[in-house]
C-alpha cells in the first residue's frame, strides 16, 4: 500500500540533523564547563569569563532575592605572574564582596582547587585561570572537571592564557581578544565599555561563530555593529531623565 | 651594668636568659595547682598567687596547718614560698611580702596591730607614689593609719584623710592612690580579682600495645581517635577549630600534625580527610606507640537537626569544608578573600584575609574612579614615547611589544601617603588608555619632570582593564 509510506518515516526524522541554534547572550541552558583562550597581555579572558558567568547566573536565577553564594577564582602562579590578581575595586559590584581567591602554586594544585570548588554546593560558579599548556591539564583532567561540574551543577569558566587549544572535553570553547570600544558619550577620547571579539570555535549545542560582545553595565550583549557616537558612558555619570522635562511641560 | 662587665668582674657568673612569657605561664599553672587549698585562685604577677580559702581551712585542720601544708607542698616541688593568711587579699599580700612567713591575721584581730609596722610599699603602690610618700615622711603603714577611721579623734582623721584625698587625685587606679589601697587592705572597699579558671582542652589518646609501622594501621587509630574526639566535643557542645595530632615514636621523637578549620566542626569524616593529606610524610622509624588528638581551639557548636532531605546532604560539600580541604593542601595563605582597605594607592587599597572572616566595613567607592579588573603583582616598567614630558604617551613598549595609544583618559593624580612613606616618594599620574587593537591598560607616570625627587619620570603599567 503506497499510502502507508507517504508520510515521513521515523527513521528519516531521526537521521535529519537538528538545526544548530546560534548562541546568543541570555540563553538559559548554558553548558557547565567552558574554556576561554585569551592572550595574557590583556584581561579580556577574565573579563569575558566574568561576563559569561554573570549572564548565566542571571538567566538561571530565580526570583528569591539576592544571590549570596560565593564565587571561587582559582589562579596558578604563572597566571598571577602574567596577568595579575583580581582587583576588588574593579570587579563588578555584585561580585566584589563574594569572591574567594585561590592562589595555587602549580597547575596541579589549581586543578585540585577547581575540582574541589565544583564539588561544593555553596558556590555560585568557579572561574579558573591557567597559563600555557601544562602537562597536568590533559584531556583526562578536563574530563574530570566536566564530570564534576555536571554532577554537581556548578559552572566552570576556565581561562587559558597564551595556550594552544589542545584536546579538551569543555562543552564550549571560546577564543577572545579585545576589540576597540565604542566611544563614551561624554568623552569620545576616553576608552569605553569593555568590548571583545569572541569566537566560539567548538560547542556541542551551538554552531560555531563570531561575536562582538560588550559588557554594558553588567549585561552581556552584542556590541552595535556600527560604532555610534551616542554610546553610553562607561561610568554612568549621567542618568536618563524620566518623562518630560519641566521646561517642555511648561511650554506645552 | 652590662653582662660583659659583670663577667669581667666575676668570670664564674651563671647567666640565664629571662623568659617573662614562660614565667607567666608557670604562674598560671601554679595558680591552678593552688586551687587544692581553696576553690578559687587568682594570679598576682609577677610572682604571687592569691587563693580564697574562706571556709576551707577546717578541711586541713585549721589555718596554721593549712599554711604548713602550703609550705610543705611548695617545698616538695623545690619552690621557696612565703605564705600568709588574712581576711582581705590586700592584707594577705602585705603580710606575705613584708611580715614573717606564716603570719595569720584572724578576722577578729585589729588589722593595724600586725600591719602598722609594715612599710608603705606593702600597699602595692606604684614607685612614683612611694617616692612621694617617702618625701612626705610617711614610711610606715601606721603613719598612714591615722586616717583609717580607727583612731580616737574623728575630726583630725577626717582632716588627714582629706589632705591625702587632695594630694593623690588618681581615683581610677588603686595602685596610684594610697587611700584606696588602705581601704582595700582594711576591707572597706571591694577589690575585684580575676580568677584563673581551668578549661581543659578536649583530648583523646591511644596507647598502643605494639608500635605501629604501617600507614593503614595508623589510619585506623586516627579514625578511632576522631570518633572519640567527636564524642568528647559533642558532650561539651563544641566544635573544633584547630586539631593537633601528636605521634610519639618509640625513640622518643614526637611528631605533631596540626590542621585549622574554617568553621567549627564535629565531623569525623572531615577531620580524617584533612589529616590524611598531612600524614603522608610521617616517618614511623621503629614504630609509633602513642597517638594523641587534641582540640587546642574549640568553639561552641550546638547540636543541629540533620537535614531531612538526605539528597541535599549527599550532594556536594559545604563551603567551610571546601575551604578546609583547599587550605590543608595549598596552605592557609593561598585561600583568601580580597577586601577593600582605606588607601588611595591601588596596591594598598586591597587586602587579603581569611575567606570566612567577617568583612570589615569600608567606605563606598567613588563611581568615577575607574579601576582595572586585574592588578599586576608589581607595576611593570614601560618605555614610552611622548609628545611632552607631562602629557600622556603616544606609543609604549611593554613585554617586548610596541603599542600605539589611540584613546586616553586622565590623568588621575594619586599623591603618595606622606604619613607613611619617605619624603622622596613621587606622586603618580594614572591614565586609562586603549591601544589600536582595543586592549585597555592602566598606566602611570611616577613623578613630574622637575619635582626635585629624582630624574626623568618613569612610566609603569599597573593594571589590565577587561
Amino acid at each position: 500500500m503506497p499510502s502507508r509510506f507517504s508520510g515521513t518515516s521515523p527513521a528519516r526524522l531521526l537521521s535529519r540533523p537538528r538545526a544548530p541554534t546560534r548562541w546568543r547572550p541570555g540563553l538559559s541552558a548554558q553548558p557547565l564547563h567552558s574554556e576561554i583562550f585569551a592572550s595574557a597581555a590583556e584581561a579580556s579572558g577574565a573579563g569575558l569569563a566574568l561576563a559569561l558567568a554573570r549572564d548565566a547566573l542571571k538567566s538561571t536565577a530565580g526570583h528569591e532575592g539576592e544571590d549570596t553564594r560565593q564565587v571561587l577564582w582559582v589562579q596558578d602562579r604563572a597566571a598571577i605572574r602574567l596577568g595579575g590578581r583580581p582587583c576588588v575595586a574593579g570587579l563588578p559590584s555584585e561580585l566584589a564582596h563574594r569572591l574567594i581567591h585561590v592562589a595555587a602554586k602549580s597547575p596541579e594544585d589549581a586543578l585540585f582547587a577547581m575540582e574541589e570548588g565544583l564539588r561544593c554546593r555553596d558556590l555560585a560558579c568557579v572561574i579558573g585561570e591557567i597559563a600555557g599548556n601544562p602537562k597536568a591539564l590533559s584531556f583526562t583532567a578536563s574530563r574530570r572537571l566536566s564530570l564534576a561540574a555536571e554532577r554537581h551543577g556548578i559552572a566552570l569558566w576556565l581561562v587559558r592564557l597564551d595556550a594552544v587549544p589542545e584536546l579538551s572535553s569543555a562543552r564550549m570553547r571560546w577564543r577572545v581578544r579585545a576589540a576597540p570600544s565604542p566611544p563614551p558619550r561624554w568623552n569620545a577620547d576616553a576608552p569605553g565599555t569593555a568590548t571583545w571579539h569572541a569566537e566560539l570555535f567548538r560547542a556541542r549545542a551551538h554552531a560555531p561563530g563570531e561575536w562582538m560582545l560588550s559588557d554594558d553595565n553588567g549585561t552581556l550583549r552584542p556590541a552595535p555593529a556600527a560604532i555610534t557616537a551616542a554610546a553610553p558612558d562607561p561610568v554612568r555619570l549621567a542618568r536618563p531623565t524620566v518623562g518630560r522635562s519641566l521646561a517642555a511641560r511648561a511650554r506645552a | 651594668m652590662l653582662l660583659a662587665d659583670a663577667r669581667a668582674l666575676c668570670p664564674e657568673l651563671a647567666a640565664v636568659a629571662a623568659d617573662p612569657a614562660g614565667d607567666l605561664a608557670t604562674l598560671e599553672k601554679l595558680a591552678l595547682w593552688a586551687q587544692r587549698w581553696g576553690p578559687w585562685s587568682a594570679m598576682d604577677p609577677p610572682d604571687g598567687v592569691l587563693v580564697d580559702v574562706t571556709g576551707a581551712a577546717h578541711l586541713f585542720g585549721g589555718e596554721e596547718r593549712l599554711l604548713g601544708d602550703v609550705a610543705r607542698g611548695f617545698a616538695a616541688r623545690g619552690l621557696t614560698v612565703r605564705a600568709a593568711l588574712a581576711p582581705t587579699a590586700g592584707a594577705a599580700w602585705a603580710l606575705a611580702h613584708f611580715a614573717a612567713p606564716g603570719t595569720i591575721l584572724a578576722p577578729g584581730d585589729d588589722p593595724l596591730r600586725l600591719l602598722g609596722d609594715l612599710p608603705v610599699a606593702a600597699l602595692r603602690l606604684d614607685d612614683d607614689v612611694l617616692t612621694v610618700l617617702r618625701r612626705l615622711g610617711i614610711k610606715r603603714l601606721g603613719e598612714l593609719a591615722g586616717v583609717s577611721g580607727a583612731g580616737e579623734d574623728p575630726a583630725r582623721e577626717a582632716a588627714a584623710r582629706d589632705a591625702l584625698h587632695r594630694r593623690f587625685r588618681n581615683r581610677r587606679s588603686p595602685a596610684a592612690n594610697p587611700l584606696l589601697r588602705l581601704d582595700q587592705l582594711l576591707g572597706k572597699v571591694p577589690e575585684p580579682l580575676l580568677p584563673v579558671l581551668a578549661r581543659p582542652q578536649p583530648m583523646v589518646q591511644r596507647r598502643l600495645m605494639e608500635p605501629l609501622r604501617h600507614r593503614s594501621l595508623l589510619d585506623r587509630v586516627v579514625e578511632d581517635l576522631a570518633e572519640d574526639m567527636v564524642r568528647t566535643l559533642e558532650a561539651r557542645g563544641e566544635g573544633a577549630r584547630r586539631l593537633e595530632l601528636a605521634l610519639w615514636r618509640v625513640d622518643g621523637e614526637v611528631l605533631v600534625r596540626r590542621i585549622e578549620l574554617a568553621a567549627a566542626t564535629r565531623e569525623a569524616g572531615h577531620m580524617l580527610r584533612l589529616f590524611a593529606a598531612r600524614l603522608e610524610d610521617v616517618e614511623a622509624g621503629f614504630g609509633i606507640e602513642t597517638v594523641q588528638l587534641r582540640a587546642s581551639w574549640s568553639e561552641p557548636l550546638s547540636l543541629s537537626q540533620s537535614d531531612l532531605d538526605a539528597a541535599a546532604e549527599q550532594h556536594g560539600t559545604a563551603l567551610a569544608a571546601c575551604i578546609d580541604r583547599l587550605s590543608v593542601r595549598l596552605g592557609s595563605a593561598a585561600v583568601t578573600r580580597p577586601v577593600a582597605r582605606a588607601s588611595h594607592l591601588p596596591e594598598r587599597a586591597q587586602g587579603w584575609q581569611a575567606p570566612l572572616d567577617p568583612v570589615p566595613p569600608a567606605q563606598g567607592r567613588l563611581a568615577f574612579h575607574a579601576r582595572p579588573l586585574k592588578l599586576l603583582e608589581r607595576p611593570e616598567p614601560i618605555a614610552v614615547l611622548y609628545a611632552s614630558p607631562d602629557g600622556y604617551p603616544q606609543r609604549f613598549r611593554w613585554r617586548g611589544c610596541v603599542r600605539e595609544v589611540v584613546r586616553v583618559e586622565g590623568p588621575e593624580r594619586i599623591a603618595p601617603e606622606w604619613w607613611r612613606e619617605r619624603s622622596t616618594v613621587r606622586l603618580r599620574d594614572y591614565y586609562r588608555i586603549e591601544d589600536e587593537a582595543g586592549r585597555r591598560y592602566w598606566i602611570y607616570r611616577s613623578g613630574l619632570a622637575g619635582d626635585g625627587r629624582g630624574g626623568v619620570p618613569e612610566w609603569f603599567l599597573q593594571g589590565l582593564f577587561a
